[in-house]
């Protein structure tokens, strides 16, 4: 029908289930995620959309279910049960996570260049010369000047830190990125202008990213297809612009309603 | 001439679950089918469901029940029933819906907003700035405004610059929603011209156009639609 699109997914969530005590924040969710796709999940505070992401990066251990992933080698590894090692080699490489809070996602000791080239050296990489020069060509990328290179990531402003951040995950090319509300503390104007970067960043690269957002209008901008969270359960699924505009569920309707207009 | 759209037996119906689940029903066993060369337009009173139907088509709205086949690749694919990924691959080569308002992405340029479709549907840099300008200065769009952001312009201008970014990639479907509304005489002519170039070329068009003489001037075939009202 459409040939040139991929057969497989990239990642197939099934069945995860997480519990707190009695509260269950992540209730049977499934879902696939296609090379290059921008999957938005939406909802309001404790509805499960973060605990969804944190269990998917293996942050968090889940009670049931799966998270297959596809590797760049081909193979598919469950994320829920494979062992911590190759789970962290996975994230260091193939996966990036971009934290809400820049502060939690960099290395507030180091300079924004070492920040950049962490990853690269984890994979072995040790050419001083060729890393700052990566380095140099990142902090253009995601528009902070050069000579801020050797500075520490506190000399910078919110949404510096947060494109520093942003740099730091891109560098080593992953498959996947997963964002926990990356414009979340931002003042509306710094938001615009990241918004755009990670826009033009995942297109250019073809970056399949898994977004958590309260925001509708940052996944109005950013996510192909968008997941509605309620009370740890998916309550509807769709193309971002279908689920927007022509919202089926009565939470839906109302997260829609909400806004003043996306 | 192929047969680029086909609509079976659609039923589309609002419910408003925050209004107490009331049910609007809009469009009721609506069916119809669009060639290549033709341009088929909607008409009846406001709440007949010309939008619905036009967004139908889009993939931006689920109707209950009934197919919308778009030949994609020479292939009829049912847009109602597919899924995610292939209505935006539908959208990218084959469909473009152009409306009066410009969805304004902050800090890209006019030209390139015009030019993204065809980059898109994988024409080259160059020769899809080359349209896009043509298209623009077609359109009256100056020259020194181009490499700008469309935030700050006129409702008139960023509408045309909407319009050019729809004509841009010579999509084989054209979805029209009021692509006139408000603009001046001149600007009104230029655009029916687009429309029947594109036409011409054999793009298949669905147009909603309240004006009588702009729709005189586009329309092969009208098609009518009746309002359901509530209480039908």
């Amino acid at each position: 029908m459409t040939p040139d699109l991929e057969q497989t997914p990239l990642l197939s969530v099934e069945l995860l289930n997480k519990s707190f005590g009695r509260q269950q924040a992540c209730r049977d969710v499934s879902f696939d995620l296609w090379p290059g796709e921008v999957l938005g999940i939406v909802g309001e505070s404790g509805s499960g959309k973060s605990t969804l992401l944190n269990a998917i990066a293996g942050r968090l251990s889940v009670d049931s279910g799966k998270v297959l992933y596809r590797t760049g080698a081909n193979s598919i590894i469950d994320l829920a049960s494979a062992s911590d090692a190759q789970r962290r080699h996975l994230m260091r490489t193939e996966w990036g996570f971009v934290q809400q809070h820049a502060r939690d996602g960099l290395r507030m000791g180091f300079s924004a260049g070492a920040n950049i080239g962490e990853r690269l050296m984890a994979l072995g990489d040790k050419h001083y010369g060729k890393l700052r020069d990566t380095a140099l060509d990142w902090l253009q990328a995601v528009e902070i000047a050069p000579e801020r290179i050797d500075d520490l990531p506190r000399t910078f402003s919110g949404g510096m830190q947060q494109r520093l951040q942003i740099a730091r995950n891109l560098v080593t090319r992953p498959r996947i990125v997963l964002m926990d509300e990356p414009t979340g503390g931002l003042d509306v104007s710094v938001q615009a202008r990241l918004l755009d970067l990670l826009r033009r960043l995942v297109q250019e690269h073809n970056v399949a990213c898994i977004v958590v957002t309260h925001d509708l209008g940052v996944a109005r901008l950013l996510a192909h297809r968008l997941m509605v969270m309620r009370r740890g359960q998916v309550v509807e699924a769709g193309l971002t612009d279908q689920l927007l505009d022509d919202p089926q569920h009565a939470y839906t309707q109302l997260l829609v309603s909400s806004v003043l207009s996306v | 001439m192929a047969e680029m759209i086909k609509v079976e037996n659609l039923d589309k119906t609002f419910t408003l679950h925050l209004r107490g689940g009331i049910a609007l029903p809009v469009l009721r066993n609506t069916g119809f089918s669009v060639h290549a060369g033709e341009c088929v337009t909607l008409h009846g009173p406001s709440g007949a469901g010309k939008s619905t139907l036009l967004r139908s088509i889009y993939g931006n709205y689920r109707p209950q029940s009934g197919r919308i086949l778009i030949r994609h690749d020479g292939q009829p694919v049912d847009i109602v029933n597919a899924e995610p990924r292939v209505v935006l691959e539908i959208r990218r080569r084959t469909l473009g819906y152009v409306t009066q308002f410009l969805r304004v992405i902050p800090r890209v340029s006019t030209l390139d907003i015009v030019a993204e479709p065809m980059l898109a549907r994988g024409a080259g840099e160059q020769a899809a700035r080359a349209r896009a300008a043509e298209l623009l200065t077609r359109l009256q769009i100056a020259e020194k405004m181009w490499s700008l952001p469309p935030a700050t312009f006129s409702g008139g201008e960023q509408q045309r610059i909407n319009i050019a970014r729809g004509f841009c990639a010579e999509y084989p479907i054209l979805l029209l929603d009021e692509p006139t509304a408000s603009l001046d005489e001149t600007n009104r002519k230029i655009v029916i011209n687009l429309i029947d170039d594109a036409r011409q070329r054999g793009t298949a068009i669905v147009a909603i156009v309240h004006d009588a003489e702009t729709r005189a001037a586009i329309t092969t075939r009208l098609l009518p639609l009746e309002a359901q009202g509530v209480a039908a």
